[in-house]
């Protein structure tokens, strides 16, 4: 109980700097710190599968995403837009602790015990034949929206690729790093990606009994990826490379087909057929990660650039 | 295969169609879609078909598990309707795109080909999965894969400006996300389920479920661009490319209006009080006065025609208190079935003129309204085809619009609501005032010339108008088709 209340406290006595922080680099550097934090109180509540997510996708990728933003601001020209005025400025805070307040009043009023579906969740995980009930339904009962926000996940590759400058079309995405020779992020370039993807695997593996799964696999594989190119000892290829597109595509497709296959065979979309349920789950898991690690990575290294150096 | 399978092919052959127009490249992924538009249209007149011949909808539980622990789609006769509308409209915008966006065999692939054709597919895709959907969090993917397809449809030119009116949408966009997932998250605590019908027997006028539609309410609202939300609109809609405008004007908006539809009507009728409906309606109210005056006051030719979708947006708002008010009366299906009509309408007439003005501003080389003078004689077939946009918009018979119109006018006259007539009838004379404006301009003798011929699809745009103008010209029986599994008259 105290220690759910401190880290409750030390959630909140994060979050407000990361709204008042000036700079934003430090917004961010906070950010990162408040999102594992989350992932703590997660771990608290028994939802292990959405720590691990949270400090992967929440903490992790949107992190590096973030710190390239504030870098990128950093070096750009002064914003010209008008700060907001006082009154907006209050407005805004007036509103927000409204919803606050109100989110806060109907939480006590919301039913105790909370209905829920983890009953029967529970009573047919048999038939998705997997033991982890957060596999069971994303992979089962609901597929059709992991199925869907997979999809999303190419949509926002297309999305950050119409960001390119026409002339740098087809180039490698990203900026060129220097190349490090020594230091820390030299040494863990060369060591950390071996392990890194060995424990993607397990992570993947397991999920299907227990926490873990192909989300938080692929930020692994996509950080793992990352790595080398942050120390600039390897370049990330051209966006126009067929293996690479093939690779994004992929797990959104077998998905898909294995829905489709579903119709035929049963009779439903994305009904497993009894008994190869496991087996199909797993086959589309593992493409899929493949196709999220590299979307991953690729929305982390922008899209392509021009100044690319020689 | 069974009718089942109808909505399924609806959502996923767009779906199927975006992700493989990454590995296909821009030529691929345009003959891609060009194949697949028929095919879609033909999916979508079946599903009009099984869902006006059976008169009920169609029902079908993703792998077999049925609700509230699986997810099922739902296509009722609005689903159809807004699927056979947004299938020609995607057709029309596709076949009209190829020639901003086609690439020639043996060209080299460009960024902005690359981008469009998966975009288009994507705004299809989600557009029918908004429509096949029965449950919030399904809804909340399709309004992702909405805003994700929209935002760089917008940005398609990398201009500074049109970066600049796409980030303001984004901002816009993922303010109501964040709002509608608010509101998600505390229906499921309240009511332990996110599936549209078993929500309207389970979901009562708790405090919690009261905050919860605020909040999804104010989200939809943002992403519909319902005054005073609309702040974002008319730069995004006016600085996109006229192929992605039209998409953008026709579906993307209607998507969360069809959303927010599902919430009032489907997950909590009759508890948003009278006054909420009130509200609404106000405010469409006023984006119908507002936005025809804005559209007066527009020297440019596309923003007079975003500023109109910000206008017509508004009449969709008028047929909630009078459903409100007079639940399960002859009042309220005309309410409804003329707010749908409005939707159906509009998309055909806004793609029209977005496509029409587009190819205006292309061949005359601007679209400055004041100086289009002699471009009744220069580009006959685009006067004529924004003329007859026109009708629909102000609701002269025998046209779409018209009949959406007087189907609202009537309803309000039976509930007792009079003032909403008023504003209909004001609505129209303003939405006049712009067209002939236009169209006064255009036909006076003038400098106007076209010297660039550029491939054009002025054929395209003019039979998308003369499609909104000929559903005026149906039975009013076959307008019974938005009638079909209604959900605020029992599942």
């Amino acid at each position: 109980m105290i220690a759910d209340l401190l880290i409750v406290a030390a959630i909140v006595a994060l979050a407000l700097p990361v709204v008042l922080a000036r700079s934003a680099f430090t917004a961010v550097a906070l950010f990162v710190a408040y999102g594992l934090l989350l992932a703590f109180a997660w771990v608290r509540l028994d939802a292990v599968d959405v720590a691990l997510t949270e400090a992967a996708i929440g903490a992790g990728l949107s992190g590096v995403l973030l710190l390239g933003a504030a870098r990128r601001l950093a070096g750009g020209p002064p914003v010209e837009d008008a700060p907001p005025g006082k009154a907006q400025v209050a407005l805004i805070g007036v509103g927000c602790a409204g919803l606050a307040v109100a989110l806060g009043a109907v939480i006590l009023a919301l039913p105790d015990p909370a209905p829920s579906l983890a009953e029967p969740v529970m009573a047919n995980i048999a038939a998705i034949e997997v033991g982890n009930p957060v596999t069971a339904v994303l992979m089962g009962f609901r597929g059709l929206d992991t199925l869907l926000e997979a999809a999303v996940l190419v949509l926002a590759v297309v999305a950050l690729w119409a960001l390119a400058p026409d002339a740098a079309w087809g180039a490698a995405p990203g900026w060129r790093q220097p190349p490090a020779t020594d230091g820390p992020l030299a040494l863990l370039a060369r060591v950390l990606p071996p392990i890194g993807v060995v424990v993607a695997v397990h992570i993947l593996w397991v999920g299907a009994d227990a926490p873990g799964g192909k989300f938080q696999a692929a930020a692994i594989l996509a950080a793992m990826w990352l790595l080398p190119w942050m120390a600039g000892i390897a370049a990330p290829p051209p966006i126009s490379r067929a293996w690479l597109r093939i690779v994004i595509a992929a797990g959104p497709v077998a998905f898909i087909l294995a829905g489709f296959a579903g119709s035929v065979l049963q009779g439903a979309f994305l009904a497993y057929p009894p008994g190869y349920a496991k087996a199909v789950i797993i086959a589309v898991e593992v493409v899929l990660t493949a196709s999220i690690a590299v979307a991953l990575a690729l929305l982390v290294l922008g899209p392509p650039a021009e100044d690319r150096g020689a | 295969m069974s009718a089942g399978m109808l909505p399924v092919l609806a959502v996923m052959l767009p779906v199927l169609g975006m992700v493989l127009a990454l590995p296909l490249g821009a030529r691929g992924a345009e003959r891609l879609t060009l194949a697949l538009a028929p095919l879609g249209l033909a999916v979508a007149v079946a599903i009009a078909v099984v869902v006006y011949g059976g008169s009920a909808p169609i029902r079908h539980e993703l792998g077999h598990w049925a609700p509230p622990l699986g997810l099922a789609f739902r296509v009722d006769g609005l689903s159809a309707a807004m699927m056979v509308t947004a299938a020609v409209v995607i057709g029309a915008t596709a076949l009209f795109a190829r020639g901003q966006f086609g690439t020639a065999a043996g060209e080299a692939e460009t960024r902005r080909a690359f981008a469009f054709w998966p975009l288009l597919l994507a705004i299809w895709g989600a557009t029918n999965l908004a429509l096949a959907a029965n449950d919030l969090f399904t809804f909340y993917v399709a309004l992702e894969l909405l805003t994700f397809a929209a935002m760089p449809m917008v940005a398609l030119d990398g201009k500074r400006e049109t970066l600049e009116a796409a980030l303001r949408y984004l901002m816009f966009a993922l303010l109501g996300s964040v709002l509608y997932l608010l509101g998600v998250a505390l229906m499921y605590g309240a009511a332990g389920t996110l599936d549209v019908v078993v929500l309207a027997s389970r979901a009562g006028g708790t405090y919690p479920v009261l905050l919860a539609a605020a909040l999804m309410t104010a989200g939809l609202l943002a992403k519909t661009a319902l005054l005073p939300l609309h702040l974002w609109l008319p730069p995004a809609h006016a600085g996109a490319p006229a192929a992605a405008s039209a998409v953008l004007s026709a579906l993307v908006v209607k998507g969360s209006f069809v959303i927010l539809l599902r919430l009032w009507f489907g997950v909590l009728p009759g508890i948003p009080g009278p006054m909420a409906a009130q509200i609404l309606a106000g405010l469409g109210a006023a984006a119908i006065l507002l936005g025809s005056v804005a559209a007066l006051a527009q020297e440019r030719l596309k923003l007079l025609v975003a500023y109109s979708t910000v206008a017509q947006i508004g009449y969709l708002f008028l047929m909630f208190p009078l459903i409100a008010s007079m639940p399960g009366t002859e009042t309220a299906a005309k309410a409804w079935t003329g707010g749908v009509v409005q939707a159906v309408a509009h998309a055909f007439a806004k793609a029209a003129m977005f496509l029409t003005v587009g190819l205006m501003a292309a061949r005359l080389g601007h679209d400055r309204i004041r100086d289009i003078a002699g471009a009744g004689r220069a580009l006959p077939v685009p006067m004529i085809t924004f003329g007859l946009a026109g009708l629909t918009l102000m609701g002269v018979p025998p046209s779409g619009g018209f009949a959406a119109k007087w189907l609202l006018l009537a309803a309000a006259i039976e509930a007792g609501q009079w003032w909403w007539a008023l504003v209909i009838l004001c609505g129209g004379l303003l939405t006049g005032g712009y067209v002939y404006r236009v169209l006064s301009v255009g036909l006076r003798a003038g400098e106007a010339t076209a010297p660039t011929r550029s491939a054009d699809g002025q054929g395209i745009a003019l039979v998308l108008a003369i499609v909104s103008v000929l559903l005026g010209f149906l039975p009013l029986g076959a307008f019974g088709l938005v009638q079909i599994g209604r959900l605020d008259l029992g599942p």
